[in-house]
């Protein structure tokens, strides 16, 4: 556990992660006001001792707001992530065991996936289902499933051609069963540092989505919400949109350092080549 | 050689001198709404208004800024002493921007097609009044009345009642042909309509020879679009927040005015449970209007009925539901309605609603009530909500003047039904005395605050923002108008 110390970009990962998750598991027990509440005698204060960071046009308090806003996209992104993963992983296993045809339609699927840009099929999803914190996991999550089922193949391939597996079809165990014992282990390092970046993504493609008005709606906070209100007032109180914008930022950054680490800690072949 | 070096200078500062005086004869002007179709007989949405009345279309009256009735299309006009019959002499020689001729058939046809029981009409009930129209020359023409009705020339100025060709009816709703000063040149969906002068106009040409409306539904990128000059005027301006910034631009004019936009959280009043009335009024006590517009920040005034302050027999009904949440929590909990309850709440693009509708569901969460915000375009709310009636609630404004008939109609988004109301009602329609008038307006103001069919919020203010160079735009909007042949720009 050495290592981990030392690695830099691994601890700040860890910590930017840790006070947002912080962040979002305090809101579901306390936040300094209720985030919905209004008090319009406050309105666009400046950060103070009551109000660290400030309020909103509507005398919202906005730590509050961006403690549960943390919340919804968290949520937002680990179901993107959880989707795509339960899809993916198994679709990348079955491509990679079977071969065949198999393997050709599912990769011909994830190639037809690709070959559409992720965030806007995502905006048409949720304009014909309908706005929602539900649509835009889901949204998110059907892409997740195409990068998934291409690593998956990818790495489980790879591992396939390994003495044991052979040693394992040699001794009779059915592909299930190798999937399960053999491949998928090896390869969970792999998916993991993979799961971290798609989960960055994903706060990124939440934001994105409620900052258009098609993610979590009002008068649930969101991030992305935040930033699209604070937009008529940027000269009038240019911090509202500054909290909101650092948040998705030390958000993203602190995933996308984590996954880094993770990679390299992970990775026996980098690790050598230091 | 001298001299003729000065004479080129001469001639040159000359050039240039005309280039500069060439005074601008085009405008742009923003608005928040795209119309859903170009007919304003065939449909209830404001915007319709703010492009084509006074500019394309024009009526036998017409309206100002002050809700004065003056001669249009028709020159002058007699009323008999009975108030039954009304005899317009009509403006010669004036004919649709397609050539044909305006003449008595074509008041006819209008008003009969207006009255006709297919007539899809938003305001059929202004000619309902109607018996017959007869056209004893072609100048002239004759209406006659079932029963006395004040409000017929006010309501005869309106967008409603303009005159439509028999020729060009039928097509009005994308390609209008009307009278007016101005024609359509094109009509790019999703962005902007643009007017020409129509150069066969019966009272000559206008100062503006060409006018564009766009359409920029962000509040933000409406800000953007006069600060960076894209947009000459924005009449109804959407983002009253950035105001403080135009002040102090000179190049800028910034006017808070009035409308007659009547905002209201409208109540499906057939649905379960607003059609119970102690629901309805402890919705009224649970939100706090002056905070409402305090947060909106948007100059609006509280009402507390469907009447604006400044309406001839506006009675000021605010006092009725005050902000009482314990008052609202125990006329629910008498009602069956346990904490927890969910309502939606449907919201159309304005800001008003968009915003209004957070501000809202904070304060009903105060009383217990979960509100569901579901944000709708345009076109969606008048499907969903105003024809189809599947709403609980919804945030709107009636812009209309004068809108009292809407509640005593057999069929009408809200579906409020009260038979005290509409004999109310019907009284007012038919008394001629101004007094009486007035008394009526009041007492179907007092009813309808009684009732609360819908929880009113407050009258909408006109905020504007302009070039600070061009002049007759309206200070107060009673009507949604844009009449460009008003305006034109400061030498």
């Amino acid at each position: 556990m050495k290592g981990v110390w030392r690695r830099r970009n691994l601890l700040a990962g860890l910590v930017l992660t840790a006070v947002i998750l912080a962040a979002a598991l305090v809101s579901l027990v306390w936040t300094p006001y209720p985030p919905t509440a209004i008090d319009i005698l406050h309105k666009l204060a400046h950060p103070s001792r009551a109000h660290p960071l400030g309020t909103d046009p509507f005398g919202r308090d906005v730590l509050s707001m961006i403690m549960v806003g943390a919340r919804n996209s968290l949520l937002v992104s680990v179901i993107a992530v959880a989707l795509g993963a339960g899809g993916g992983i198994p679709l990348g296993a079955l491509a990679a065991a079977r071969g065949g045809w198999v393997d050709d339609l599912v990769m011909r699927a994830t190639d037809l996936a690709f070959a559409f840009p992720a965030l806007l099929t995502a905006v048409m999803i949720t304009a014909l289902a309908g706005p929602g914190a539900g649509n835009a996991m889901i949204a998110i999550g059907l892409f997740n499933i195409p990068v998934f089922a291409r690593l998956t193949r990818g790495a489980a391939m790879a591992v396939g051609k390994r003495e044991f597996i052979l040693a394992a079809r040699a001794a009779g165990r059915g592909d299930i069963a190798i999937t399960l014992d053999h491949v998928l282990p090896n390869i969970a390092a792999v998916l993991m540092v993979q799961a971290t970046i798609q989960f960055a993504l994903g706060i990124i493609a939440d934001a994105g989505l409620s900052y258009l008005g098609l993610g979590t709606q009002p008068p649930q906070p969101s991030w992305g919400k935040m930033l699209n209100d604070a937009q008529t007032y940027i000269y009038k109180a240019p911090l509202l949109a500054v909290f909101p914008g650092l948040a998705i930022t030390l958000a993203v950054l602190g995933l996308n350092l984590l996954g880094d680490g993770l990679r390299d800690l992970l990775d026996p072949r980098l690790r050598r080549a230091r | 050689m001298t001299r003729l070096l000065a004479a080129t200078l001469a001639a040159t500062l000359a050039a240039i001198g005309t280039v500069q005086a060439a005074p601008k004869d085009s405008i742009i002007i923003g608005m928040t709404l795209e119309p859903p179709m170009l007919d304003p007989t065939a449909g209830a949405a404001a915007a319709i208004g703010e492009v084509t009345y006074r500019n394309i279309f024009e009526g036998l009256t017409a309206l100002d800024s002050g809700m004065q009735v003056h001669p249009l299309l028709a020159k002058s006009w007699t009323v008999s002493p009975d108030g039954l019959t009304y005899t317009f002499a009509l403006r010669p020689g004036v004919t649709f921007s397609d050539g044909a001729r305006f003449d008595c058939s074509v008041v006819k046809f209008t008003y009969e097609r207006a009255a006709a029981p297919d007539s899809v009409n938003a305001h059929k009930g202004k000619f309902e009044p109607i018996a017959s129209v007869a056209c004893p020359t072609p100048e002239t023409a004759v209406v006659t009345l079932k029963r006395p009705t004040g409000a017929f020339l006010v309501d005869m100025g309106t967008n409603d009642a303009v005159m439509v060709s028999p020729v060009s009816a039928a097509g009005n709703k994308t390609n209008p042909v009307g009278t007016g000063p101005y024609k359509l040149v094109r009509w790019v969906k999703g962005d902007r309509v643009e007017l020409a002068r129509n150069p066969g106009y019966w009272g000559g040409p206008p100062a503006i020879a060409s006018v564009t409306f766009r359409f920029i539904a962000d509040p933000s990128a409406a800000a953007a679009s006069v600060l960076a000059g894209d947009v000459d005027a924005f009449p109804l301006f959407p983002a009253p927040e950035t105001l403080d910034q135009f002040r102090a631009d000179k190049r800028f004019h910034v006017q808070i005015g009035t409308t007659s936009g009547k905002t209201i959280l409208a109540l499906n009043n057939t649905r379960k449970p607003f059609n119970d009335i102690r629901v309805r009024r402890a919705l009224a006590h649970a939100i706090d209007r002056k905070g409402l517009v305090d947060a909106l920040g948007n100059y609006g005034t509280p009402i507390g009925s469907h009447e604006v302050p400044g309406d001839a027999g506006y009675i000021d009904l605010t006092g009725m539901y005050p902000y009482d949440v314990a008052k609202a929590k125990a006329l629910l909990a008498e009602a069956g309605i346990k904490p927890g309850f969910t309502m939606t709440i449907r919201l159309p693009p304005p800001p008003y609603a968009r915003r209004g509708g957070e501000v809202i569901a904070a304060m009903l969460e105060q009383v217990g009530i979960t509100v569901k915000l579901v944000p709708i375009e345009w076109a969606q709310w008048l499907d969903q909500v105003f024809k189809q009636s599947d709403f609980d609630a919804t945030i709107i404004s009636h812009v209309e003047p004068g809108d009292l008939d809407i509640y005593a109609r057999d069929k009408y988004y809200f579906e409020y039904h009260s038979a005290e109301y509409n004999a109310l009602y019907k009284q007012f329609a038919e008394t001629n005395d101004p007094a009486t008038r007035l008394a009526l307006r009041g007492a179907l103001q007092l009813k309808l605050a009684e009732d609360e069919p819908n929880v009113f919020l407050f009258a909408l203010a006109k905020v504007g923002v302009w070039n600070a160079d061009l002049r007759g735009l309206w200070s107060n909007e009673p009507i949604f108008a844009n009449v460009v042949s008003e305006m034109s720009w400061a030498k």
